[in-house]
């Protein structure tokens, strides 16, 4: 076999169908939403100028490649294997879940806090449960919270939490927890 | 010489040198951690620099840039992971020899490799930065727009076999780059009356989740391997020995990976097959090759670091990101109001040969970096897939969360992370999305000031080098149509099925069945990793 041959990646077979016929079918929806989401202008001073000009061509360019993609297919609909792996997309879901829970308490319970109680939370569900790798997961937290918050000094607000800690420490956990 | 010393007194700062320290060593950590890989770690990474100068901030970007592929050897050569896409080509040569219980000599070989295509190519861009001074500013908006142009046809021929859904993908990325309000009428698109699209889709936010959240996303519904790293033997300095023994392929190989690292989109996967190939059909021994040779993995090592600086040039001399990695960077030069293009040659020379330096160091402090610590790196390559997915998620947070504290980011980020992980399971790429986010923009301005000069079609390409792009990108497109069509198999009939069943009977016949379980692993995981990093 070619090393030509060997290194070209190949799209994996099953589950190419639902994902280029979805792909499709979202491309042709833009297309038709084309004329009420973008503005044709008349005294435009050229064509380039137009604001629909990109848009449409990025769009009628999907519709084509998607479309002749489909089009050069020979199985276009989908089997069992092909939802099996369409299932499969869904799994990260829940991880997609849980961290949007995490954006959303840091705000009140605080980056140091919910870091610690993410990372060890998450790291029992994966079925790490021995005492060290929740300690690892623990640690990992506090690391991060301290290089980035602490050190690099990156934009992530105090919590509402800290509101009720003593003056003393308040100041100090708004700015570097 | 005044450059030079200017170019010193930008890098003689401690901030800037522990950027570097900390960017080479960390870039070596990534690369030689499988699943990780240098796009993850920047994009993390991408946030915190904006309140850094622009120098630190890009020195620490270009130390992991530079270095990750020489970690990304590491498990490449010992465990037959890739750490990053393009130390795929290693996995050829560096097992087989670790294999033979020579895995101390092919990491030598792949270091001293990578250091000589390192150097190579900060030499070659110090040489060439004269010429760039004088061509970068011969190029206008339609030079420009045709450079531009040119890459995101490259991007999608770059993708054999795949070109269709890279076309697609990359014209997904151009529709990204219009939503919002467009700068000139200040009309609204494709916003659904939304307000919080009408500031458009952050490039940030979606690099983070297609390469940060997918990434992590996929390590956590993956299973842990048990990763058995194998006793070897040799001296870590005996690859420098041996690379002079092969001038001519470490030689060719950096070529290539300098000449492809200069065009935009084509990258280091690229510029590592080919001098692979033409290592291969000028060695004495071909037949070596894929069994452990010492030319395929000088070829490949060299080529894929010998990119990282020549992608500077088309970033640098005309603000044109070759690839994902750069596309990166391009948004930090926007944050620190340093504008790459032939106005950067012209009044920040000082600045640029301090970018040039920095990876000349880089790749010093790398080499000895690794020679005292390759010990202790072949341990990172053993931290369980499910763990490090959730390190992923935490990290990505932070880069998400940073960039101006909103949910509706982190949401945006989870939703393209969901797609990029759909896209990793097919083995499809993300690329194309993101350049053609980055060079989608620079197309429709340019484009738009170019037709405020040209009249007639012909004025568009009536300077030399707009009719040198222009011709270029002709020949690109008519001959990939032409062996497309030549070559054409349905997409979803291009299964390994008839290939493997002819590999499986020559390898039953008479060969041992250790063999056979190791060569199925090799193909598992190189189907895997192919687009992994990328």
């Amino acid at each position: 076999m070619s090393t030509e041959s060997e290194l070209q990646a190949r799209t994996r077979v099953s589950g190419q169908i639902v994902f280029v016929g979805a792909a499709l079918l979202v491309s042709l929806v833009l297309l038709s939403q084309i004329p009420s989401q973008t503005v044709w202008i008349e005294d435009a001073k050229s064509f380039a100028a137009q604001p629909r000009f990109w848009p449409a061509v990025a769009i009628v360019t999907m519709v084509v490649t998607f479309g002749l993609n489909f089009w050069l297919m020979k199985r276009r609909r989908p089997a069992r294997a092909d939802w099996a792996e369409a299932r499969r997309w869904l799994e990260p879901l829940e991880y997609a879940v849980w961290f949007m829970v995490y954006v959303f308490a840091v705000p009140w319970i605080g980056f140091l806090p919910m870091s610690i109680a993410f990372a060890a939370a998450l790291t029992w569900r994966l079925g790490y449960r021995s005492a060290l790798y929740i300690w690892l997961a623990v640690a990992f937290a506090v690391g991060t919270v301290i290089l980035f918050k602490g050190i690099l000094g990156v934009k992530i607000p105090g919590a509402a939490l800290y509101e009720l800690l003593p003056d003393a420490v308040r100041s100090f956990a708004l700015q570097y927890l | 010489m005044d450059v030079f010393f200017a170019a010193l007194d930008v890098l003689a700062r401690w901030d800037v040198m522990l950027a570097l320290v900390v960017g080479s060593i960390g870039g070596v950590a990534i690369g030689a951690i499988p699943g990780v890989g240098p796009a993850v770690a920047i994009a993390i990474l991408l946030p915190a620099t904006f309140s850094m100068d622009p120098i630190v901030g890009l020195t620490m970007l270009l130390g992991i840039y530079g270095s990750s592929m020489y970690g990304g050897a590491i498990p490449a050569i010992l465990i037959n992971t890739p750490g990053t896409a393009v130390n795929a080509l290693t996995t050829y040569d560096g097992f087989p020899m670790t294999l033979r219980g020579e895995g101390r000599r092919a990491l030598s070989l792949a270091y001293s490799a990578s250091f000589f295509g390192g150097i190579f190519s900060v030499l070659c861009l110090i040489l060439l930065s004269p010429v760039l001074a004088k061509v970068a500013p011969m190029f206008g908006s339609r030079e420009i727009f045709l450079a531009a142009l040119l890459g995101i046809v490259l991007v999608v021929t770059a993708h054999k076999g795949q070109m269709l859904v890279a076309a697609a993908l990359s014209a997904f990325g151009i529709l990204l780059s219009t939503v919002g309000l467009e700068p000139v009428k200040y009309t609204r698109r494709f916003t659904f009356e939304q307000t919080w699209l009408a500031s458009g889709v952050d490039l940030i936010v979606v690099v983070l989740g297609l390469f940060a959240l997918s990434q992590a996303f996929l390590l956590l519904t993956m299973d842990d391997e048990k990763i058995r790293t194998p006793k070897s033997r040799g001296s870590l300095f005996q690859g420098f020995r041996e690379l002079m023994r092969h001038p001519r392929v470490a030689g060719i190989s950096a070529s290539f990976g300098v000449l492809m690292g200069m065009i935009p989109g084509v990258g280091e996967f690229t510029a590592q097959f080919m001098s692979y190939t033409s290592a291969r059909k000028l060695s004495k021994s071909p037949e070596a090759f894929g069994h452990g040779s010492s030319e395929g993995l000088i070829a490949s090592e060299t080529a894929n670091n010998a990119v990282p600086a020549a992608a500077m040039i088309p970033l640098l001399a005309l603000g044109i990101p070759g690839e994902a990695l750069t596309a990166m960077m391009l948004s930090v030069f926007y944050v620190h109001n340093v504008v790459p293009g032939p106005g950067l040659f012209l009044y920040q020379m000082d600045f640029v040969v301090a970018l040039y330096l920095a990876l000349l160091i880089l790749n010093v402090l790398v080499v000895g970096f690794l020679l005292v610590s390759t010990g202790a790196l072949v341990k990172l390559t053993q931290i369980p897939n499910r763990f490090l997915g959730m390190c992923i998620l935490l990290l990505s947070f932070v880069g998400v969360y940073s960039i101006r504290n909103s949910a509706v980011d982190c949401a945006i980020a989870a939703v393209f992370g969901l797609f990029g992980y759909v896209l990793k399971r097919l083995n499809l790429p993300i690329v194309p999305i993101v350049l053609g986010m980055v060079l989608g923009n620079i197309m429709e301005v340019k484009l738009r000031a170019a037709m405020n000069r040209v009249n007639t079609p012909w004025d568009f390409i009536d300077r030399p080098i707009a009719f040198v792009l222009f011709v270029l990108i002709l020949l690109i497109v008519g001959s990939t149509a032409w062996k497309t069509w030549r070559d054409w198999t349905p997409a979803d009939r291009r299964s390994l099925a008839r290939k493997s069943s002819a590999r499986f009977a020559k390898r039953i016949s008479g060969r041992q069945t250790r063999h056979f379980d190791d060569r199925l692993k090799i193909q598992r995981r190189k189907r895997t990793y192919d687009h992994l990093g990328s």
